[in-house]
């Protein structure tokens, strides 16, 4: 196993976080304030998530190739459910007399939107990311198969040569790697969710 | 000022408010009052445009609503709601300047109006401005959110059963420091509440309305004095065990303030003043050795004739009328209103001071009338 697999699977799930995190919470937002498209896109992110993971990188693979781009896609599309879900979610439950306080201020939709609903959604809205990010770390490492590389990778070719010890290796690592998100997005969490 | 004219809402067909007509004076202090779903929140919502009516205008001043865009009419027209609505993640400071940063104030101007906002409740600004909602308590939070509504210089606040959710203690002095507010301020209040004592202690004008009609439009005296439909006397008197004709009997002895304070007439003016501040009232009765009366002596004389050496009873009003104990209470209040007198001291049949009738006196029984024997102290 090296660094080099290791810090490519981070690439994978970084560049993969950063696109969930933009375009989830477009879609959470849309969701929250447009009525009807609420149903749609709830609907769609719940049904990406149905698809066996191999066959929707295959899909993506018909477009972009064997290539990183795939797997970021595929990891994107994955982990979209719990970022809209919970950013809808967070921004639905902010309390109705705050956001009827704002509106009676004569905020108009977007101030009320940027100032007050999302920072305080934020707390529910970190633990759909949390869960993003730990979730696309599992799934990256199917990206071996249309190859992406990471530690999907460094598996894959160990379980062929029964190379035991970097079999073990890399498993560790990519638990090592959910567990230090998961561990410390909970502490942020706890932090932000006690203010 | 605020006109409705022929204002209806609707909601699926059942009709909330219902060709609505009002009209609200500047600097008025005005309520809605009625059973709860009576449409008084509808009412106040279609003002700021939270709700939009379905038919009928609304005009401030001379301007319709409707021609006026949502967002910018609300900037100037203040809002409290009974939930508070402080906003959890920005300071006390930053709640207060909400409205004046949407107004684009600049920030010295902004930076000066909460500290005098804050003064204007007795909240130093020091020790309040960046704290955050949850640490202030229940009565503060609705303070700030008085002030909120305050911060942008609004000609007309709207109020959504403020003190709704406050405990009696708090919500007595948030009644009080708002009525010196608005005294002060001179806003146009419309002030919604389902409490017929709060609404005749801070109203000019209480609306009184039931399933999205209004029943009568009245001051707080004349609405005791003539309530309109029996739903009002009803609210009123919900704790009613006086009926009218208990009342026309009650006898001075019956209605009058009992807990009076004598002096003898040698006491100096500033010794009664020092007694008559430590009792409830603001006035004493001066007796002499007999316990018979010789006057009565209010704060407001002593303060008129600051001569510290004189004799307390040649400062006093010693043309007092006196009444009898057993005398019907009507009768003495008749007395007073025509002689224009602001009390009465009530005598027994050995000619010693029992009791005093003031204006208070008349207010209470008034109150007793449609409330029944509640502690009503005004
Ligand atoms: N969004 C809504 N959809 C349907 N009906 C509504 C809606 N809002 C209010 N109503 C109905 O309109 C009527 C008037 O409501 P409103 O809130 O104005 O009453 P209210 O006098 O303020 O009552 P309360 O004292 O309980 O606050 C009620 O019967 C209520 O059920
Ligand atoms: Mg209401």
């Amino acid at each position: 196993m090296t660094m080099r697999a290791v810090l490519q699977h981070l690439y994978l799930v970084g560049a993969a976080s950063v696109l969930t995190m933009i375009f989830g919470s477009i879609l959470g937002v849309a969701a929250y304030l447009y009525k009807s498209l609420r149903g749609g896109v709830l609907w769609l992110v719940d049904v990406l998530q149905t698809i066996p993971v191999l066959a929707l990188l295959g899909v993506i693979m018909i477009f972009f190739g064997a290539t990183s781009t795939t797997v970021i896609i595929g990891i994107v599309l994955y982990s979209l459910l719990p970022m809209v879900r919970n950013t809808y979610i967070g921004l639905e439950g902010v309390d109705p007399a705050i956001k009827e306080a704002a509106q009676g201020m004569g905020m108009t939709k977007w101030q009320r939107l940027l100032k007050i609903e999302l920072p305080l959604a934020f707390p529910i809205i970190f633990t759909g990311i949390r869960i993003a990010v730990v979730t696309s770390i599992g799934i990256a490492v199917f990206g071996a198969v249309v190859g992406g590389g990471g530690l999907g990778s460094t598996i894959n070719r160990a379980i062929l040569i029964q190379d035991m010890g970097t079999l073990m290796q890399a498993t560790f690592a990519l638990m090592g790697m959910a567990m230090f998100f998961d561990f410390g997005m909970s502490y942020i969490e706890k932090r932000l969710q006690s203010r | 000022m605020i006109t409705f004219t022929n204002v209806s809402k609707k909601y699926d067909e059942i009709t909330v408010v219902d060709e609505l007509n009002l009209s609200i004076e500047d600097g008025e202090f005005v309520i809605l009052i009625g059973p709860s779903g009576c449409g008084k929140t509808t009412t106040l919502k279609m003002i700021n445009k939270l709700i939009e009516m379905d038919k009928g205008e609304i005009h401030i001043d001379d301007k319709n609503i409707s021609d006026i865009n949502g967002d910018e009419l609300r900037r100037e027209i203040g809002y409290v709601i009974q939930q508070i609505g402080l906003f959890p993640n920005l300071t006390i400071k930053e709640n207060i300047l909400v409205v004046p940063r949407l107004l684009k104030w600049k920030e010295e101007k902004c930076d000066k109006r909460v500290h005098e906002l804050l003064e204007l409740v007795g909240m130093p600004y020091e020790e309040n401005a960046m704290k955050y909602p949850n640490e202030l308590s229940g009565g503060q939070q609705q303070r700030i959110g008085v002030l909120r509504a305050l911060a942008g210089e609004p000609p007309i606040i709207l109020m959504d059963e403020p003190f709704g959710a406050l405990d009696p203690v708090t919500r007595e002095s948030l009644q009080d420091e708002l009525k010196v507010l608005q005294k002060k301020l001179h806003k146009t209040i419309i002030f919604v509440t389902h409490d017929m004592e709060e609404a005749l202690k801070m109203a000019d004008k209480i609306v009184f309305m039931s399933d999205g009609k209004i029943l009568q439009v009245a001051s707080p005296e004349e609405m005791l004095a003539n309530p309109a439909d029996s739903l009002i006397t009803d609210f009123m008197g919900r704790h009613a065990v006086t009926t009218e004709e208990q009342y026309h009997d009650l006898t001075c002895k019956e209605v009058m303030f009992k807990e009076l304070i004598f002096v003898s007439e040698t006491e100096k003016p500033l010794e009664v003043a020092s007694k008559i501040k430590k009792s409830d009232h603001d006035m004493a009765v001066i007796v002499d050795e007999n316990a018979a009366p010789k006057g009565v002596v209010t704060l407001d004389l002593i303060k008129q004739f600051q001569q510290a050496d004189k004799k307390i009873v040649e400062i006093a009003d010693t043309e007092v009328e006196k009444v009898s104990e057993n005398k019907l209470a009507k009768d003495a209040f008749n007395q007073m209103i025509k002689d224009n007198k602001n009390y009465l001291l009530v005598m027994d049949d050995k000619n010693k001071v029992t009791g005093l009738i003031t204006r208070d006196v008349i207010t209470n029984s008034l109150a007793r009338l449609v409330w029944g024997d509640m502690d009503w102290a005004l």
